[in-house]
């Protein structure tokens, strides 16, 4: 026995604190249900025929044989698909069109709204995405959706799919995008931006240049492949439907989907409570659940359609091939005085799709003269997207393996030519920053690598026969925040319902938005039951873009902060409450447990104030919106990525065996789930860097290694040690919760931190991703 | 995938019996050929299980000692068996070695010897009906010629097919000079050297073994081989980890000091099928082992190489990947 009682442990906010997955149990037992998982009696199973030309189009189906398998219920053909009243046609459109649509034909459809890729402006573009749902015979690429099977299983709808024979009308694909013809300079849209931004004279910058580099620099074709394929489960009553879906944004989908059928969007309801990944080729809907949803109505049966692992290439996504040609020009000590970034890439025949690679140069380095510059050529191939860090994972690529080669032109430490061209206040618009902690990301990555043991000269560090290599790259991304709804009830147990339409895609955001309810109602995480993922709760952002945190979290924030005054008042103004007529200001509460300064030894709790309450839960909803903060500051993440590489100088293998971060992206929610974040972008870095490509038959347009066992990501053994840290700077100005958002910058400059690397290893400056073997040897 | 018939052989005698029939395939791990009737490249109307085979005559998954110092690998023992087995990890590390470094942990757990060696090609152009291919549909064309070639054979190539014999087990097989024993419907038995299991393509690349309708592979024996002891599996891919080769070489090497006194070379990832360089085991024999003559070897071994567009570096590679073998067994 003790004679004093052991004070208490200071309690811990729980924010930030890295805490477990709440949702972590339900996934590894098989309790987490995914779209294609819900039990829904009478199903039906579709799969998707899709073309085997790239271009042309469909003159007759023969569906005889498909139709004879046992249990096949229907065949659908661009000739007997219903038509719907609003599917979009096949274009390219002229933007401009789209654009005004999607943003409910405002003014505001073409201005320029934030930087990068994912602003407001690529949402509106996600909503206007062209589908292929048999309303016309043409073909576009090789894998396009041309037909469905609905069948009663899964194996009787594939076999009947193979046995679809169909006669084409040949056009000459246009495939090789090096001879394609480019858009017309005004027929090229990048999101939220223009086709040529210029500031200060570029010529000019680079005639007053000591050194100058110019190099092109190439990314492949790539295709994201989450674990969790594509699937809806479709299911109509009445005029009403219900998508089971696998998505990162359920209100695009509901939108999307009820435009198709003519609906309004209350008819439609969209669920998503798990998402096995989606990496941005699930950030709005495509083909398969208008088909789905026309299937369940035409057969009377809800349908479920889960795509193939091949229909992942062309149907969904993909990022576009870009070719960035890069020109720097610096004084003699490092200054530099020129940037120009010309960025082509790929997009389809159906749909005009710029992959914003020039963004981050606008604004990463304090530079007087900078142009960028977009093109793009349509070729027979799928309609690309957004791909984790879409525009600035690429763009990374090009900028930072450019600032490397000026590194060594003017034989400057690639470190320190960053930091003598360190931009105080964005560049491009001239505001500051919300904040900035990128010179504090460099130093602890460093220090923590150990780049002052580096020597620079190329192939100057060896371990036996492995060259070493030691390189580094800049990361950044734009932290964007998007209204957000949520709502909050207290129930008669003292635990709290926090409801919002976001979405789960695996970053967990079921946890995180569980800790800031937690916090701002003074309740411990366990006692929040967070739930999301359908359209009827309070609508909310997709999951795209690194804006959950910044969104979902301060519209979570603020209905719990609501969710607590309107109980604190609740109590204090209860005469049976020992808190009875207490300040409100003076009420504190720890654990659902109320108390108040001036009422010592009294207290109440929630769940005896919701008992008094005659049971009634109290309910809050709010919707929250970012204030004019993001128009008096430039908000942007940044961090800082150091690889050590090493590579067998005969047989051209490169090994990674550690990459050292900093990251600065605000206030970190969950420690835990922040690192996986950083670590999932870095792995994807080193797929990116060394592996990842789409290949394409230069005479069919068909998809050539179109499953996993060929289209290589890392495995394990790929990677060695991912050493994380984060410089942690609560920014108000981006959001109420003081993040940033984790979920994109993680990738970018990965890429280039390991080209530089092969570079220093080796001498050889590789220009086009992936560095095969073959590019060294 | 189209409906089949499912069959769960009991005896031998059945299993080959019914196995001669048209249309008709064994399944063992099943995970090649599960794979391919998936994709609709492979279309029996009859799939023989084998596997409860082992269960009647557990030889068939056994690993033994032969009298003569060998060992002797049932058809049916998993890959992870094999590759385990501390006899064959002392003697034959060559073997050890191709099974561990080939595929996945998940996947040596189901997948057998026999199911191993008989693994069809992973060209893209085969895996695809889409597509031309003459291994699929004699006479159709060969997509891979003109088309993206990169992990193509460069080696026992003809104008019909470049396809890749893509496993690693046989490679290291055909180098130490396995033997493989199979049943026959007949009910006979015959032994034949693995390097004469596999063909080249020539005219028939739809023909890519010399087995007959119903043969079951029921064992292969690893030879006693003094060689084998000093052996080694050396495989280069686009990973650290489950991926085909673009390269391999199976390696053994007796010698008397310095001299090679035997040597025995496989080469895979880069021939229409497992492929052993006796022209490269000649320059060797006899000779000081110097990276001077590791480099004849190499390049007797790719003489006859006829790359690809995309894949002229497997010449370079395949020659490297020899060299660095020889150089690595020899230290
Ligand atoms: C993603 C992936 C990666 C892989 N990577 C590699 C790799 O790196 N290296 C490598 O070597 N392999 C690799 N493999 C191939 C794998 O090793 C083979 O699929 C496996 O060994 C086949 O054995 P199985 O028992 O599953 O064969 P099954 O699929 O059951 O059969 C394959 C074929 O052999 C026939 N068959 C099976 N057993 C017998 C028998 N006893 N007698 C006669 N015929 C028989 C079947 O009829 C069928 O035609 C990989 C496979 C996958 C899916």
């Amino acid at each position: 026995m003790t004679m004093y009682r052991k004070p208490k442990p200071p309690r811990r906010a729980s924010l930030g604190q890295p805490l477990d997955r709440v949702d972590g149990r339900l996934k590894v037992t098989g309790g987490a249900r995914y779209a294609a998982e819900f039990a829904v009696p009478n199903v039906a199973h579709a799969v998707i025929v899709t073309s085997t030309i790239a271009r042309g189009r469909v003159k007759s189906m023969d569906t005889s044989a498909a139709e004879k398998v046992p249990g096949v219920i229907r065949v659908f053909t661009p000739f007997s698909a219903p038509r719907l009243p609003g599917a979009p046609k096949p274009g390219p459109h002229p933007p401009s069109q789209n654009a005004g649509a999607a943003q409910g034909g405002g003014p505001q459809g073409r201005q320029r709204q934030g930087q990068g890729g994912q602003g407001p402006a690529a949402r509106g573009a996600l909503s206007m995405r062209v589908p292929t749902v048999l309303q016309d015979d043409g073909v576009r690429y090789n894998g396009q959706p041309i037909g469905l099977v609905v069948a009663d299983t899964f194996e009787h709808a594939r076999e009947a799919a193979y046995l679809v024979r169909v006669r084409y009308e040949y056009e000459t694909a246009v495939i090789d995008w090096s001879t394609a013809a480019l858009n017309k300079p005004e027929d090229v849209h990048p999101l939220g931006g223009e086709r040529t931004v210029t500031r200060g004279d570029v010529a000019k910058g680079l005639a007053g240049a000591a050194v100058t580099v110019d190099h092109t620099y190439i990314t492949p074709l790539e295709n994201h492949n989450p674990m969790e394929v594509h699937s809806t489960l479709a299911q109509w009553e009445g005029d009403s439907l219900t998508l089971y879906e696998s998505t990162q944004g359920i209100t695009s989908v509901r939108n999307t989907v009820a435009r198709h059928f003519g609906l309004t969007p209350d008819k439609v309801r969209v669920v998503a409570y798990f998402t096995g990944g989606g990496f941005g080729s699930k950030g709005g809907p495509w083909s398969h659940e208008t088909l789905a949803a026309m299937a369940a109505r035409e057969v009377e049966r809800p349908v479920k359609l889960v795509l193939t692992r091949r229909q992942m290439f062309g149907p969904v996504g993909g990022r576009p091939r870009t070719e960035q040609r890069v020109t720097l020009g610096a004084t003699s000590d490092g200054t530099l005085t020129a940037i120009r970034h010309h960025s082509k890439s790929t997009t389809s025949t159906i749909e005009d799709w710029v992959e914003p690679a020039t963004s981050q140069t606008r604004m990463l380095y304090e530079c007087p003269n900078v142009e960028t510059q977009y093109d793009l050529v349509r070729v027979n191939v799928g309609t690309p997207t957004f791909m984790r860090a879409p525009g600035e994972s690429t763009g990374t690529f090009a900028l930072e393996s450019a600032m490397d080669e000026l590194a060594y032109a003017l034989k400057m430490d690639p470190v320190a030519l960053r930091l003598k061209n360190y931009a105080e206040k964005d560049p491009e618009s001239g505001k500051p920053w919300s904040s900035k902690s990128l010179r504090e990301c460099y130093a602890s990555a460093a220090t923590r690598f150990g780049w002052s043991r580096r020597t620079p000269e190329p192939r100057s560090m060896r371990d036996g026969r492995w060259l070493i290599g030691y390189g580094m790259a800049t990361a950044t991304y734009p932290a964007r925040r998007a209204p957000a709804g949520a709502v909050a009830r207290m129930m008669p147990n003292g635990t709290a319902w926090v409801r919002a339409g976001t979405q789960e895609i695996g970053c967990g955001t079921y946890t995180s938005m569980s800790q800031i309810a937690a916090d701002a109602l003074g309740i411990a995480p366990a006692h929040v039951r967070f739930e999301l993922g359908s359209t009827d709760m309070p609508e909310n952002p997709a999951s795209t873009g690194s804006v959950t945190a910044a969104s979902t979290g301060s519209a979570v924030h603020d209905v719990a902060v609501a969710l607590r005054q309107k109980l604190v008042q609740l109590a204090i103004s209860d005469p049976q409450s020992p808190l009875h007529g207490a300040i409100e200001s003076d009420v504190r509460v720890v654990d659902g447990r109320l108390t108040a300064g001036g009422l010592l030894g009294k207290s109440d709790t929630f769940a005896a104030l919701i008992v008094r309450n005659g049971d009634q839960p109290v309910e809050v909803t709010v919707a929250s919106r970012p204030g004019a903060d993001a128009q008096q500051y430039s908000m942007h993440s940044f961090g800082a990525v150091f690889t050590e590489v090493r590579v067998d100088p005969d047989l051209a293998i490169v090994r990674v065996p550690r990459i050292v971060t900093a990251h600065a992206v605000g206030r970190i929610l969950n420690a835990k789930t922040a690192r996986s974040q950083i670590v999932g972008g870095v792995v994807w870095g080193v797929g990116m860097a060394l592996e990842e490509e789409t290949l394409i038959d230069p005479r069919t347009g068909r998809y050539v290694n179109a499953d996993l066992a060929e289209y290589h990501v890392p495995v394990n053994a790929d990677i060695g040690t991912i050493n994380t840290a984060f410089i942690e700077e609560p920014d108000e100005h981006v959001s109420t919760v003081g993040a940033k958002g984790v979920g994109e910058i993680g990738i970018t400059g990965v890429a280039a931190s390991i080209a530089n690397a092969v570079y220093h290893a080796t001498g050889k400056r590789v220009r086009e991703l992936p560095i095969r073997l073959e590019r060294l040897l | 995938m189209i409906d089949f018939e499912y069959i769960r052989a009991t005896d031998l005698a059945s299993a080959v019996g019914a196995g001669a029939a048209a249309s008709t395939r064994f399944v063992a791990g099943g995970t090649n050929l599960i794979d391919l009737m998936k994709l609709d490249v492979e279309r029996p109307s009859h799939v023989i299980d084998i596997n409860d085979l082992a269960r009647r005559d557990p030889s068939l998954a056994a690993i033994s000692e032969l009298p003569d110092g060998g060992i002797r690998v049932g058809g049916l023992a998993r890959m992870r068996d094999v590759a385990w087995d501390a006899r064959v990890r002392e003697r034959y590390p060559v073997v050890s070695q191709s099974l561990l470094l080939a595929a996945s942990g998940q996947l040596r757990n189901m997948a057998t010897i026999g199911g191993n060696v008989l693994q069809r090609t992973r060209c893209p152009y085969f895996r695809d009906t889409a597509m031309p291919c003459n291994k699929r549909e004699p006479g159709s064309g060969c997509s891979a010629i003109h088309g993206i070639n990169r992990t193509e054979a460069v080696l026992g190539t003809s104008e019909r097919c470049i396809a890749t014999y893509p496993g690693d087990l046989a490679v290291a097989l055909v180098a130490l000079g396995a033997t493989v024993h199979v049943h026959s419907p007949n009910g006979q038995e015959r032994a034949l050297p693995i390097a004469n299991l596999h063909v080249v393509p020539g005219a028939h690349p739809e023909v890519e073994t010399v087995l007959r309708p119903g043969e079951l592979i029921t064992a292969i024996d690893l030879p006693a081989l003094a060689a084998a002891r000093r052996s080694l599996y050396l495989k280069v891919r686009d990973r650290a980890s489950y991926a085909f080769a673009l390269a391999s070489a199976a390696v053994a090497v007796e010698l008397d000091g310095r001299n090679i006194r035997d040597a025995r070379v496989g080469l895979g990832g880069i021939a229409t099928k497992p492929w052993r360089s006796r022209e490269a085991e000649r320059l060797l024999v006899g000779k000081q082992a110097t990276e001077q003559t590791f480099r004849a070897a190499a390049d007797a071994a790719l003489a006859a190489a006829r790359p690809q567009r995309d894949n002229a570096f497997k010449v370079t590679l395949a020659k490297r990947t020899l060299i660095r073998a020889l150089t690595e067994v020899t230290a």
